[in-house]
This record gives structure tokens, sequence and C-alpha cells, in this order.
């Protein structure tokens, strides 16, 4: 019998042929015209003109920040799923452990609140 | 006919063991069969639901939508399939190759890897996972590379702008999605989707878990990038979004994902929410297609109804709204539960 997680992987790499199928179809059929390198069609689209200056810049810093708290939360959610498949069995403590848990983020929520790290300027 | 592909894939492996074949390549072909039967199901789905979003738009919008090829314009989506199939690949050059390429397939990939774990029926679903719920979600988080790969490979200002948008949507939407769906994890006490369907034999938790059903919508639906939420492609003001310089089959595979995305989160909402594949009369695998597209259809019904929100608002929305609201979930399922055994109804 073959186990799950060899299927799941089995599956992936079966999975991986999907597109290459699709990709090589459309090679099949799609007009290949030889084109230089430095054809118009080839540049950049920015709306008709040519592009001013780099795209790989310094981005907002409001996306960081945003990327901070949700770090925090993601470690959270990885706590919180093993403790909720066994909830019924624990019994009330460890309820009252998870509300302590689930207060000291929410403290770390109201705190990043109130710095204005979720305000979008 | 309620047993009928059980039987049929039990019968399947029974002729190929008498064929010689050890379990183990006969378990191995089986799981080919069900990849072409899975694809089969997303191709078929791709043309039955862009013709039927359209539809469904025009009748909100007192217009026509496709009515040329064929009866209602059914055959409108082959026709764009094949257009797209004979359209050029222009890769920009000022584009990182390797990148640009590999990001509509990776996006593929990551929508398919989603089916493995939805039960499609009683007891049909491609590998019976234990952590089937966890899977999804951390599978289906994945599509956030993806739109990165593609904005940051373009190198377009249009595509980098949409693709970090939608990268900080979709973090800050992740969240409250998986948070939502703890309350129905604590009432099932499993990980695993048939479980979950089975521990909702007397009643649906959308009765049970109002406030996640609420909540994990509206997260989902910012997770598809749909509208309201389609800021990050939003076509007035970023042209494509991360899609920007896509031509082809390649922007068909973006295309195909989103929709294969669509199509899976539905399903999910539909087997944790809805009762998944139980229901009365007819056999289970039809149930649960029934669902599927109702919940397809109140998606549609969502985006062609309201506006865009504005970016902030969007942002603020889920951090000042949706994160506490579904932790407040997650206490109250639990005093629920404590008070339920107090009271001696569970």
């Amino acid at each position: 019998m073959l186990t799950n997680y060899p299927a799941l992987g089995i599956f992936f790499l079966i999975t991986i042929a999907f597109p290459v199928t699709a990709m090589g179809l459309a090679w099949l059929f799609r007009p290949k015209p030889k084109a230089a390198p430095d054809d118009e069609k080839f540049t950049t689209y920015e709306c008709g003109v040519n592009t001013q200056g780099k795209t790989w810049i310094r981005f907002k810093v409001n996306y960081f920040l945003y990327a901070l708290v949700f770090l925090a939360f993601d470690v959270e959610i990885v706590f919180l799923y093993p403790w909720a498949v066994k909830f019924g069995v624990l019994g009330p403590f460890a309820f009252i452990e998870m509300i302590i848990f689930i207060a000291i983020l929410l403290i770390g929520l109201w705190y990043a609140w109130k710095e204005g790290a979720l305000e979008w300027y | 006919m309620e047993h009928l592909f059980t039987n049929l894939a039990a019968a399947f492996t029974g002729w190929m063991i008498t064929l010689g074949l050890s379990p183990v390549w006969a378990d191995i072909i089986l799981l080919l069969v069900k990849w072409i039967i899975i694809i089969t199901i997303i191709t078929l789905n791709i043309i039955v639901l862009i013709w039927l979003e359209r539809k469904v738009s025009a009748f909100f919008q007192e217009r026509l939508g496709p009515n040329r090829l064929g009866p209602f314009g059914i055959f409108q989506t082959i026709a764009d399939a094949i257009k797209l199939l004979t359209k050029e690949d222009i890769v920009p050059s000022a584009a990182d190759k390797l990148i640009f390429k590999t990001a509509p397939m990776f996006f593929i990939v990551v929508a398919v890897m989603l089916y493995t774990v939805i039960p499609l029926g009683q007891g049909m679903e491609v590998i019976n996972l234990n952590i089937g719920l966890l899977f999804f979600i951390s599978i289906g988080s994945l599509s956030t590379i993806a739109l990165l790969m593609a904005g940051w490979g373009s190198d377009n200002k249009w595509s980098l702008m949409g693709a970090v948008r939608s990268v900080a949507q979709m973090i800050s939407y992740e969240i409250p999605l998986a948070f939502s769906l703890l309350g129905v994890v604590m009432i099932s006490g499993s990980l695993n989707l048939q479980d979950i369907v089975a521990a909702q034999d007397n009643l649906w938790f959308i009765i049970l878990q109002p406030i996640a059903f609420i909540t994990y919508f509206i997260a989902a639906t910012a997770e598809l990038n749909r509208g309201p939420f389609d800021m990050p492609e939003a076509e007035q003001e970023l042209t494509g979004g991360a899609y920007t310089e896509y031509t082809g089959m390649r922007w068909a595979l973006f295309f195909l994902a989103e929709y294969t995305n669509l199509v899976a989160v539905s399903a999910l909402m539909a087997t944790v929410f809805l009762g998944g594949w139980q229901g009365p009369w007819l056999p289970s695998w039809l149930w649960i297609i029934i669902k599927t597209y109702g919940v397809i259809l109140v998606f549609f019904w969502v985006k062609w109804t309201f506006p865009r929100i504005r970016m902030d608002q969007l942002m603020s929305f889920s951090w000042k709204v949706l994160v506490p609201v579904s932790l407040g979930n997650i206490l109250l399922t639990g005093a629920g539960i404590y008070f339920c055994k107090w009271m001696g109804w569970c």
C-alpha cells in the first residue's frame, strides 16, 4: 500500500507535467516570428512611453511593518492548531493557558496599533 | 449510485493486482488515474465558470453577455482558450527570465495541489491526509509567492506594485482565515477533512460557527484577490497588476490558477461549513458539486455587487476588525464547549 506522504510527493511531481504540457501545446500552435532582441515589443510596458528609472527600488515601509505583525501571528497559528485539535481532551487548564497566550499577543497587537504600525500613510 | 466511484476504484485496483502488479504499483497507477480525473474536473470547471461569471455579471449589469457561439454562448470560453493557445509568447527583455517563466507554472501547481485533500464524496478523496485542513491552508498561502515572483520577475512598475499589494493583502487576510477555521477544529477535534464532514452529521457548522463562516468568507475573498478586494489587479489603475507583462498561454495559466483556487476554496467552505458531501436523496459526489457551485455563485454575487475598497481601508479592516473578531470567536467557541459540557448537552 502507498502511504499518504509518498503519494503526495508523487502527486506533486506529476502535477508539474500539467503546466509543462500546456506550455508545450502552446509552443506547437503559436507563431514564432524572428524578431531582433531590441525590438519594440520586448520593451517594458509603461503606458506607451519609455520606462523612467529603475523598477527594483526601495518600497514603502508600511509593507514591512505589516509583515512583522504577520510573522508574530503566524507563529501563533502554529501553536494554536495542535491545541485546537486536542481541545476536548486537554481540560479547562489548557483553555485558561491559551487565553493568557492570546491575551499576550493581543497586547502586542494593541501596541502595534497604538504606535501606528497599522496605519497607512 | 452512491458508491459508484469508490467501487470502480476498488475494482480497478483489484484488476491491476490480478494482472500481476504489486499493490504499491497498483496504488501509483490509481493515483495517476485520480490525477487525470482531477485535471479534467479543473479544466471543465474553468470552461463553465468563466462563461458563468460573464453571464452572471451581464445579468447584474443588464447586458446580454456572451451569446454568439453555441446555445447561450456556452462555447465562448473554448474559443477564447484556442485564441490564447495561438498567441505569440512575449518575454520582455528587461525581465528576469527564469522567475518570469516559472511564476505561472508555480501558481497552477500550487492550485492543483489543493485538490488532493478535498473530500469529493463518501470515501472519495485523492489522499486521506490526517492533517488535511492544515495542509490546505499552508499550500493555499503559497500562491503569495507565485504572485510576488510574477511581479518581481516582470521588471515592470505596474507588476511590482500589484505584487507587493497582493502580498500585503494576502498575508494580512491569512491570519483571520486560519483563526476562523480553528473554531471548527475545536468542535470536531480533528484536522482530517473526512472527520470534519462526519462531525457535521446532525448539524452543519455554519449554524454552530456563524461568525467563523462570515470571517472565513471575507478572508477567502481577499485571499483569492477577488472583488471587492481586487486592489492587486485593479484594472483601472494598475492595468493588470502582476499579470501586466504576461501574454498568451502564460497569462492563461494565471487565469486558470485563479479559478482553480476559487473552486478549491469554495469546495473547502462547503466541506467545512455546509456539511460537505452529506445530504438526502442524491449521491454524495453530486451534493458536494451542488454546494460548491452555490458558494461560487455567492462569490460572484459579492464581486459584482460591491465597489472596490481602498488600500488603507482594506488593510485596516483585516487587522482592526477581522483579527480581533476571529480571536474572540475562538474564545467564544471554547467557552461554548465548556458550557455545553456543564449543561450536559454534549
